[in-house]
């Protein structure tokens, strides 16, 4: 028994991983701006499509290169058009400019690359890894993708905390995040300072679309994991970066389990007709959480204004 | 009264000049057509009863409001809507009524991100910290322990702002200001909530950070002992209109002023 259960609780806390990188897209922006970017999973449709699309002509290297290039070009656009003339209007109003930019993106990015499935094939083994062989029967099954996809995200986590504590635009960012005022004051431009931030999760954004394309193909239903990453924010707490990635292995983690350990007990005493917890995990405990400890695990304080 | 500036201070170049500058939310006035300069190497205070419009005055310079009307000249130049980043670009600097410290850094941060402005190299450079952006690092550095150093705050460097006493974050902020190197250093209430000893460390400051770097320095404040001790000159507000400006000692003796201001505290 104890085998199948490691094995699901592996392969929950890298699908953990994946769900982490997305909940950073939201942090970094709501650290800096307030801004709940609702556009976030959008962003990920979008930078995987364009990735998908543009690795068929071209080099994956090169396709990547063009593709941070297109959600740079695009975090400035969202800033020139959109955030710089909404400066100081209530949260609510950047969130529902937020929430026009998602289903621009949306719309525009199948107008443009196409609306099928479309494969990312990153050359990546696909032959499925087992280890402990001599512990358990069988051994532990690892996907090889999986095993990649975290690594991945788990050194971009490694340098984007390093790049926040010891940069000068890591310490002006989190000057922002802190206090508008006294940031401008020393000489801070905020409008750079989003440019950056949204620049960021952008390219955060191109990665989790990658991976998650990788693993599922690249396909609309992407833009949705975003509803994925709102639970683990919750849990981690929306300004900590740590807090994205805990909330990330314990969703991935915790749901999965879920399913595997208590979902046949379920079944089996109220007589259901099937599981399905795997569906609603996350949001139940993200409940639970906003009920005892809204901050978060990691969060600061809740955060009224933009 | 400060001795060693003397006189020819007051009458020196002026660094900003407000003319007739008013300033409206709404209908409601909170500053109206109020004129007045600041010369090169002064300490200038700002008095006035609550809601005079100090504050306001103060948020117009560095350019959190724009005003409706009026100029104001800065460095000989005018100037037009102005955003703060520019002002600190343009060499002033300052701290806040509430104080406004990056409460989740340490002192140090904070002081350093006073810095901002003095880095020169990419933040590529700045990731991977060698060669120039990590001797740029180290310069900054030095020059933050220097104002560390001067403002006596070495035991909290490291320790979180939010975590510290109100008269040390007071210092911490200063310490900001100051490592902006500015050419004009407003301060918005610098001694207010603290008690006699903590008044007297942050009057020093002010006078060495004057003496020393040669900062020229606006500052509101409530307490007329160190009003009168600290400003060359001294300008009075009530209800957003400029009821007196000049030495403390003729401003002082002004009736519009006794019973605007002193005489309510009297």
């Amino acid at each position: 028994m104890l085998g199948p259960i490691l094995e699901t609780l592996i392969g929950g806390l890298m699908t953990g991983v994946l769900y982490s990188l997305v909940a950073l897209g939201f942090v970094l922006i709501f650290k800096a701006s307030g801004v709940f970017n609702f556009a976030q999973g959008a962003m990920v449709l979008f930078a995987a499509l364009s990735f998908a699309r543009l690795s068929e002509f071209m080099p994956l290297v090169l396709a990547f290169a063009l593709s941070v290039l297109i959600m740079v070009a695009l975090a400035y656009a969202i800033e020139f058009l959109v955030l710089r003339r909404l400066v100081n209007q209530e949260g609510i109003i950047l969130f529902m400019a937020t929430l026009g930019i998602a289903y621009f993106l949306e719309g525009f990015g199948q107008s443009i690359w196409g609306s099928d499935i479309y494969k990312i094939g990153l050359g990546l083994p696909t032959n499925p890894i087992f280890i402990l062989n001599s512990v358990f029967p069988g051994g532990l099954l690892i996907d090889p993708v999986e095993l990649i996809a975290a690594s991945i995200c788990a050194v971009m986590v490694l340098v984007l905390a390093i790049f926040f504590q010891v940069t000068r635009v890591g310490r002006a960012l989190r000057a922002v995040a802190d206090d508008h005022q006294a940031a401008q004051s020393v000489g801070i431009p905020l409008n750079r300072i989003w440019l950056i931030v949204w620049a960021v999760s952008g390219l955060v954004a191109l990665v989790a679309g990658m991976m998650w394309g990788a693993k599922l193909g690249v396909q609309f239903s992407l833009s949705l994991i975003a509803l994925k990453a709102l639970p683990v924010l919750i849990l981690g707490g929306f300004t900590s970066i740590p807090g994205a990635i805990v909330g990330g292995l314990i969703i991935g983690a915790g749901e999965k389990l879920a399913e595997v350990v208590l979902g046949p007990v379920l079944i089996r005493t109220f007589d259901l007709a099937g599981g399905g917890i795997e569906n609603w995990f996350a949001y139940v405990l993200a409940l639970i959480f906003l009920l005892f400890r809204p901050q978060g695990l990691f969060g600061e304080r809740i955060i009224e204004r933009v | 009264m400060r001795a060693p500036s003397g006189p020819d201070v007051v009458a020196g170049e002026v660094l900003l000049a407000v003319e007739n500058v008013s300033l409206a939310f709404g209908g409601v006035k909170a500053i109206s057509g109020v004129s007045f300069d600041i010369r090169k190497g002064e300490i200038r205070a700002i008095i006035g009863p609550n809601g005079a419009g100090k504050t306001s005055l103060l948020n117009v310079i560095n350019g959190f409001y724009h005003p409706q009307h009026g100029r104001i000249t800065f460095k000989s130049r005018p100037r037009s809507a102005m955003r703060p980043y520019e002002a600190a670009l343009g060499g002033i600097a300052r701290t806040f009524q509430n104080v406004a410290l990056f409460k989740g850094m340490t002192a140090l941060d904070n002081i350093m991100a006073g810095r901002t402005l003095k880095m020169r190299r990419g933040f590529f450079w700045q990731l991977i910290r060698i060669g120039p952006a990590l001797a740029e690092e180290v310069e900054q550095r030095r020059r933050v322990e220097e104002i560390i150093d001067f403002l006596k705050i070495q035991h909290v460097r490291k320790i979180q702002v939010g975590k510290l006493p109100y008269g040390l974050q007071k210092r911490v902020e200063l310490g900001r200001a100051l490592a902006m190197e500015p050419d004009l250093l407003l301060l918005d209430e610098p001694m207010a909530g603290m008690n006699l000893e903590e008044k007297e460390d942050m009057c020093r400051f002010i006078l060495d950070v004057n003496a020393h770097y040669g900062t020229t320095i606006a500052l509101i404040e409530h307490d007329m002992g160190v009003v009168m001790d600290l400003s060359d000159r001294v300008l009075v507000l009530d209800h957003g209109i400029k009821i007196a400006d000049g030495k403390p000692a003729e401003v002082q003796a002004d009736r519009a002023v006794i019973d605007a201001y002193l005489g309510l505290t009297h």
